[in-house]
Order: C-alpha cells, then structure tokens, then sequence
C-alpha cells in the first residue's frame, strides 16, 4: 500500500521548460533495472542535466541549488512527453517530490504518475506563469494542494484554482488502493464479457 | 446512432464503466519486452497472481539486443540480466516468448503486423509508446506504464478514460520524395507534440489511402510524438492483403469470418469527431528535424525558425534546444556535415523502408564521414532484404546489415552516437540524448537518411531520385 494522499503544503521546485520528456526524466541507460528501486532512480532524476558529462554536479541545474526545495515540482507546459517509461514517475516519487503541477502533461506520464500516487495538477497558463514569478521572487512560497477538495492554492497571492481528477481515482489516492485490487475483485465480470462475446 | 471507427471498436471492448470513473477494457493482445515488464511480473509474484489470460500475451526482448553477434552472449551483463529475466518470467507464467535468434524475434512492433498477430478490430497494450504503430491495422492499440502491464497482466483489462476522437484528413497525393514519415514530421511541426494530447486519432483522406501497409505503420507509429494516444486507420483492401497468409492470420473459414467482420470497421459517414483537421499532401515536401523534440521540424528546404514572437518560456526552450544541437535560429541545414547514419526503428525498420535507402544508394557509394547503422526491425525483414538481393545493393555501396533490435532508437545496446556527433536518424525521438548521451539526432525519412549517407552532408534526396 502507497502513502495516502490528502493536503499537501510544500515549497516548490521550479523548472521553466516545456515539453520535459521522459528521456530527461529518467535516460534509457537507467531502464535496464529488473526491480523497482525507488531511490535509485530518484538518484537518477534528470541524471543528465544534475550532472555535467564528467559526473560532476551542474550547479546551474535546478535541484542543485539549494534555494529550492520541496515536494512540489513546478514544470512548464507538456510534462512527461515522449515514451510510456513508468520509470519516470518512480524517478520522481524516489526523489521525493508528491505533486507535480504544469498547464499540460502528456497523456501516459500522467497515468504513471498517479498510479504511484504522485498527483499530477493541471492549472491554466495564467496561474503557472504568476506561481513561477512567485517561487522566483519569494524562494519560501508555499503552495497548497487540497486532494479532498480538488483545489491548488499560491499561499504567496493568495489565489487558488480547481483541478480535475475522477472520483475514482481520487478515492484511490486518498485510501492507498489501486487498480490492480479493483480488478481482479472483479474477475466474474470479465469471464461473463468474454463468454457473452464468443 | 453514427460512430467512428474508434467507437466501434472500443464499445465491443467495455467490460464495464466504473462508477465516476474510467471504463474496464477488455484487452485483446498484451505484448511484452523486456524493459517494461520485469516489475509487472515482480508485482504479480508478490500479490501471488498469475497471468489471467497467458494466451494473449507475447514476450519478445528488443530494446537490448546487441545488433551482431545475436548468437554469443551479451557482453553488457545488466542488459543481459534483463533479457533473461524475461525469458524466464514467460517460462514461470507460461507465456508465449520469441527470445533473441529465435526467427520470430525483432522489434515488438514490427514483429506484431509482420507474423499476423495483430489484427483488425482488437484492443492492443504493451509497455511502450510506440505501441501506437499497430493501430495501422484497424486496431486500437496504446503505450501504457509498467503499473498497468501488470493491470492486464492480472485481469486482461485495464481501467483506461476514453479519449476524444480527432481525424486528420490528409486531401491528395503525396509529391516525389514524399513518404509517411514526412507527413508525420510535418504534422507534428504544425501540431506540435502535445497538438493531439487526449485525443485518439483516425488518419483519413486520399493520401492515406494510398500509403502502403508499411507506410500505415510508419504513420500510427509516430502519432504518440503528437501527444495522441494512438492512431489508427480503417482496414481496406492493404490491410487484409497484407494480413492473409501471415503466421497467426485466421485461416479458411475462421478468415471468412474474420474478414466480413473487419469490413465493416470504417467511421460511419455521418460520424461526428470531437476534432476534425485537415492538411493538404502538396505542401509536404521531405522533412528534417533541427531541435529536440519531433515536432522540431521543417522541409528539408527550410530554413530553422527564430524567436519572434516566442514567449519567455518558449525561447528558454527554443534557446536550450538551439545551443544542445549546435544550430542557430534562421540558418539552413542543407550542406552541413553528418556524422551517422541510422536506418531502422519500430518507425522504418521494415522491408519498404529499406527499399527506399537502397533506391538511393543504388550506384553510388558511401560518404567517408559517415557510420551507417542499418538495423533491420526483425528477422523476417533481414530475410526479405536478402530475398530481394537489396544486401548486395547496399554493400556495393559499402553498407553493412546489422542484426535486428531497436538499437540506436534509444541506445539501450552499444549502439551509441558519441556526444557532439550528428546522426540522421529513421527513429522517432531527437530528445536530447536520446540516441546517446550528447548525442545530436536530426530525424528524416529513409529516403533523406541514404542521401546523407552517400554525400555525407544533409541533403534533400530528390536531388539525387
């Protein structure tokens, strides 16, 4: 069972790019793992750009400044592009982050995200580009996600959006279930599907 | 009540609509490498689960697979460990597994179409974006995460929202040069990557129509690169011509069947999509990449966007992707040097796309700056080539075949382009790094990759058909 979800009130992790892929996620050459070691690809986070060519550290790179912190990652539009990788939503659970919030995320990252109970929050362009002048002008700024209520608040403007998730899902993250539990407890279904379809 | 093709398939796949939340889809065919499968199956042991349905499963290794020497072990042992998990997770759950020299083995995505596993009409998954390709055949077929391999694994369902339905109507004929992967170049540089997020997307009109099965695939592969969940296109007289006779094919009476039932997969005339787009096959002319994502790109011709009119975080992109590929906004790319040149993919690993490079290296002969990487996507496609005698052709002009996997798509093997270096590349993804870390990848058509080849600089391959 994973870490319920509820409110979530962190600091942020501000990473103005779009179309993030998760080649940079998480690069193939760390996909030959057999297990599901999260620190290890959390180690791996973004490998390519934490790290200079030589294996030393890329001190321009976002997670090596030490301004920034938190369980919130804050990304530009497009998150999570490119292949299906689970890899990276284990990256980025392993590093520690818990919400990642863009105007955009591509459509399989998303599910990877939220079947390890990272939740993923779309917000408009408008409050994504005034949460990034917030982090950069006040590194503390806090944001609040609220699961139960469906709502992201920038405690730094005070201003607050919904978010969607389905019901579904959402009673997923915040009792520690998943999908694998829901299905097979419904297997009489699925023998009644294929049969009724022979 | 009119539906689309999409519909179609779908609703005959609902087990059940969970209440406020996704739909339970019945999966008809789960394919399984080696990348994305071992913690499904860890996941499985642990919950003490078997497959629920093994005799829907295929297992084949393809991301690791060195490209020589397929018969001696793999020198890399973390790779190595990987394809023998596999091997042994499908003898443990009883699983049908195509290993490395097994005939049957290559690209999981090649392989499907190639031995008539896929078919029309069926519900496809497999741990990988470019699971997308398969819907060529009138299938719904998508990439989905590790969590959800085991989710099939377990039920041979899995619980998926239903996406929006777009068509993309392209009018016309394609012009000389013009392949199906310049239309998707060029419609993902209108798009862009995220243009058809959310959306499933039916590939309709004229110069659809008259694309080969290869072309199909080529086509649908690469719809996940504008963020669609999958493509697909309506089987005709292509699609059961290319199926009848294959491996797993429904045969006599069964065919029969099958057939008439795969007739009548089209959109209803009346058919109403939540996004209808349309392009026109005159204005696509070969396309190049220049940045580091794939809708990055332009004719062949063209000249690389500059930042007027970008927003501040789109230029910090643009600017970051300029500087990593060693281009300047506003410049050619005709005439700059190459250093590689790879032919091969789940995109154009197939027997057409290798006809395609040997037309244009017919007679001439390799430029000496170039490393050509020529993967085949199987072993049934290296066959064809050697039937067709095209292995001559290309080692006249002083080409090698390689054995057939992924390769330097994502540089999973040692199939690597050095840091700094550029590769003209038949794949589908220029991120960065992608084909290697610092690599610099430029994607074309096969067509544009064997004119790179030959002159050793990039070159629009009309100049030389």
């Amino acid at each position: 069972m994973k870490q319920k979800f509820n409110i979530i009130t962190s600091t942020c992790v501000p990473l103005p790019l779009e179309n993030v892929d998760t080649d940079q996620i998480i690069p193939a050459r760390f996909l030959k793992a057999t297990t599901r070691d999260e620190k290890f690809f959390g180690d791996n986070l973004f490998r390519d750009w934490r790290y200079n060519p030589d294996g030393s550290l890329n001190k321009d790179f976002v997670l090596n400044n030490p301004t920034y912190s938190g369980e919130i990652l804050v990304a530009g539009k497009n998150f999570g592009s490119g292949s299906s990788r689970e890899h990276a939503a284990w990256a980025i659970a392993g590093y520690g982050f818990r919400v990642v919030v863009s105007s955009f995320f591509a459509d399989i990252h998303k599910n990877n995200e939220l079947n390890n109970f990272v939740l993923p929050v779309v917000v408009s362009e408008g409050f994504l580009k005034e949460l990034f002048d917030s982090i950069y002008s006040d590194p503390k700024t806090e944001v609040e996600v609220n699961l139960p209520e469906q709502t992201i608040t920038n405690k730094a403007t005070g201003k607050s959006e919904t978010f969607e998730i389905n019901a579904y899902k959402k009673h997923c993250l915040m009792n520690g279930l998943d999908d694998i539990d829901f299905l097979v407890e419904n297997k009489s279904k699925i023998e009644a599907f294929e049969e009724a379809r022979k | 009540m009119a539906n689309t093709l999409f519909d179609k398939i779908w609703d005959a796949h609902v087990v059940q609509e969970v209440k406020e939340g996704p739909t339970q889809l019945y999966i008809d065919r789960l394919y399984c490498h080696e990348v994305t499968s071992p913690q499904a199956f860890a996941g499985l042991r642990a919950r003490g689960l078997k497959c629920f349905r093994p005799e829907r499963i295929y297992c084949m290794p393809d991301h690791n697979t060195p490209t020589h020497d397929q018969d001696k072990p793999i020198e890399d042992p973390v790779s190595k460990a990987q394809v023998d998990a596999l091997a042994k997770n499908a003898a443990d759950f009883g699983l049908t597994h195509f290993g490395m020299m097994n005939k049957k083995n290559g690209i999981i995505h090649v392989v499907g179409p190639e031995r008539g596993l896929t078919l029309p009409g069926m519900t496809i998954v497999c741990g990988d974006s470019h699971t997308s390709t398969h819907g060529a055949m009138g299938a719904i077929a998508f990439g989905i995460g590790t969590s959800e391999v085991e989710m099939v694994m377990a039920s041979q369902c899995i619980l998926q929202s239903r996406p929006k339905t777009m068509r993309i109507t392209i009018d016309g004929t394609l012009g000389k040069g013009v392949t199906a992967k310049d239309v998707a170049l060029y419609m993902m540089s209108k798009m862009t990557t995220s243009g058809a997020t959310g959306y499933f997307v039916e590939y309709a009109g004229e110069a659809i129509r008259s694309l080969t099965m290869e072309g199909r695939l080529t086509l649908c592969n690469l719809s996940i690169e504008m963020g669609a969940r999958g493509g697909m296109i309506a089987p005709d007289e292509v699609t059961f011509e290319y199926i009848k006779g294959r491996e797993y094919a429904p045969k006599g009476e069964e065919w029969d069947k099958a057939l008439a039932y795969w007739k009548t997969l089209k959109s209803d005339d009346d058919a109403v999509f939540d996004k209808e787009v349309r392009y026109d096959a005159a204005d696509i002319q070969p396309m190049i990449t220049y940045g580091t994502n794939p809708g990055m790109g332009m004719a062949v011709t063209a000249h690389i966007p500059t930042t007027e009119g970008m927003s501040d975080v789109e230029k910090g992109s643009f600017e970051k992707s300029m500087k990593y590929m060693g281009f300047e906004p506003g410049e050619s790319l005709l005439g700059k040097k190459v250093d590689y040149v790879f032919l091969g993919a789940c995109t154009n690993g197939r027997i057409e796309d290798f006809r395609a490079f040997a037309s244009i290296v017919k007679g001439r002969k390799k430029a000496d700056n170039i490393i050509a990487w020529l993967v085949p996507g199987s072993w049934m496609v290296d066959e064809q080539i050697r039937e067709e005698g095209l292995d001559k052709v290309l080692e006249a002009a002083g080409f090698e075949i390689r054995q057939p996997g992924c390769s330097a798509c994502l540089a999973m093997n040692d199939d690597k382009i050095p840091a700094g270096k550029y590769a003209v590349s038949t794949s589908n993804r220029n991120f960065e790094g992608r084909q290697g870390p610092g690599s610099r990848t430029l994607l074309a058509s096969p067509l544009t990759a064997a004119a790179a080849a030959v002159t050793g600089v990039i070159t629009d391959p009309r100049t030389l058909m």
